[in-house]
């Protein structure tokens, strides 16, 4: 479902990515991981079709995400780090706007919205001006955005940041049933979240992957937080080393 | 181009349901009544002290059109200049700023859609803008005797010069996540090619016809007096055209990068 091979992103000098390999089938969550500043948002900036890489190929359902751009963004939806919203729009008018640029027929636009309303929890604040939202609502409406058109590849970063707990839980419920017929990557910093939600897991560090593997293989007989520790570690400082006879 | 539209309408809602449309219409409404009113009275001061001459030769030479509808509008013009950054500043800026350019480029639009959608949404503005103005010859016409051929004319050239504005407006928001950025370089540059053609009296002929060609003002001014030649439409359309062109590319450069 998705594809990506050999990507890589200059700035410049600067190698924001460098080599990235990974698949992610139909059904699956993946759960995409890595410290802060190791190249996630540039990474699903480039498979959204936001910016093109320097060398390397995306492939969604597909499509080649430079060479049929516009087949692949109607396939996916995108949730970045601070939720795209306009302050000044109601919940209901924002919604409608996305659906259209996203591509739905007039005749559906309302039952589609009327479903994120529902399934992002939304029901009672969709004449309310996105600007007076509290964080939580503010993060699902960013997320009701990212699905209205039934996107095949959900892109979602940091999804749950903000919410409270029962929320948390709403919304990790939600993302698992969308996950049934499509394809999720889920950036996020808490672990026990992969735990529960992921299938496959992506480690990030520095530009590179460290590693790629089913959650249960990696977890067989360790935590994730000592996977992710570990291999964080690894190419930073020699002592990592002794991670490996810990772990 | 149902793509443009949507977006058009949301440029338009949102210029509304900011302060600043309000802030915007009240203050060229206002600045074009103090224009307008103080035009008439130098109008009728003029006219008491012709008709004290008893020279109904000179009398007939005041003409509304002349001294009334074309300082008007020039008047306005240079308000246009001030006003118009304000109006396209946000246009980009503000979606880069919010994060909601993500949204539209990794929306299936393409960038002429996203471009159209901003320049018509402006189009539409200034429509509701200039129209509101129309209240000052409507006078004219109602109580006095001024030819409606120029007044149109002169209109459609008001109008032309604010549309070109824009999308220079559009341009330098489209550079920048910082408003005032946008606002300021677009009035900069509004300003040069409005006083280019200054030096066009001393320069060599050449040189001199380059620089009035260029100048906002010369081809705006005919149209002021009622005159519409193919040249001034052309000088607006080019203008408008490049200006867009320019913007697409610097929406699309992002992709380049």
């Amino acid at each position: 479902m998705i594809e990506v091979r050999n990507l890589t992103k200059r700035y410049g000098e600067l190698t924001a990515i460098s080599n990235i390999s990974f698949t992610a089938e139909k059904g699956q969550i993946l759960g995409f991981l890595g410290p802060n500043g190791a190249g996630k948002t540039t990474t699903m900036r480039i498979i959204t079709g936001y910016m093109p890489a320097t060398s390397g190929t995306v492939k969604i359902a597909g499509y080649d995400i430079f060479e049929d751009s516009y087949e692949c963004r109607r396939r996916i939806g995108y949730l970045p780090e601070s939720p795209p919203l306009y302050n000044d729009m109601t919940v209901l008018a924002y919604l409608r706007f996305v659906g259209r640029i996203r591509g739905i027929a007039k005749a559906d636009l309302q039952d589609a919205v009327d479903r994120v309303l529902r399934s992002c929890g939304l029901q009672d604040v969709p004449h309310r001006v996105i600007g007076h939202l509290s964080k939580g609502y503010r993060q699902r409406v960013g997320l009701a955005q990212a699905m209205i058109h039934s996107p095949a590849v959900l892109v979602l970063d940091e999804p749950t940041i903000g919410l409270d707990p029962r929320q948390i839980i709403d919304i990790r419920t939600l993302i698992k049933e969308l996950a049934a017929d499509r394809t999720v990557i889920l950036s996020t910093h808490i672990l026990p979240e992969v735990s529960q939600l992921c299938d496959k897991v992506v480690i990030i560090n520095q530009g590179r992957i460290v590693v790629e593997d089913l959650l249960e293989n990696l977890t067989r007989n360790t935590t994730l937080e000592q996977v992710f520790l570990h291999y964080i570690s690894q190419d930073t400082a020699v002592p990592g080393a002794a991670a490996e006879g810990q772990a | 181009m149902r793509n443009a539209l949507t977006i058009a309408a949301k440029e338009l809602r949102s210029a509304f349901v900011s302060p600043i449309a309000y802030v915007v219409l009240t203050g060229f409404m206002l600045l074009g009544g103090w224009f307008f009113f103080n035009l008439l009275n130098r109008f009728n001061f003029l006219v008491q002290i012709y008709m004290s001459f008893r020279n109904p030769e000179i009398q007939m030479r005041l003409n509304l059109n002349e001294l009334v509808v074309a300082p008007l509008l020039g008047n306005l013009s240079v308000v246009l200049i001030i006003l118009v950054p304000v109006i396209t500043m946000r246009s980009f800026a503000e979606e880069k700023r919010a994060g909601t350019y993500e949204l539209l480029l990794t929306s299936p639009l393409s960038i002429a859609e996203i471009v159209a959608g901003k320049f018509l949404g402006v189009v539409a503005f200034l429509i509701i803008m200039l129209s509101l103005t129309a209240v000052y010859p409507a006078i004219l016409l109602i109580y006095g005797n001024p030819e409606p051929g120029p007044i149109a004319a002169g209109y459609l050239g008001l109008f032309l010069l604010a549309i070109s504005f824009a999308t220079v407006g559009l341009l330098t928001s489209s550079f920048t996540d910082n408003q005032i950025v946008a606002a300021v370089s677009c009035l900069i540059i509004l300003l040069l090619l409005y006083v280019i053609s200054w030096p066009a009296e001393t320069a060599g002929p050449t040189l001199a016809a380059v620089l009035k060609y260029l100048s906002l003002t010369e081809h705006f001014s005919e149209m002021v007096k009622g005159v519409i030649e193919t040249k001034d439409l052309i000088y607006f359309g080019s203008v408008i055209v490049l200006a867009l062109y320019l913007t697409h590319r610097s929406v699309e450069s992002v992709r380049w990068r």
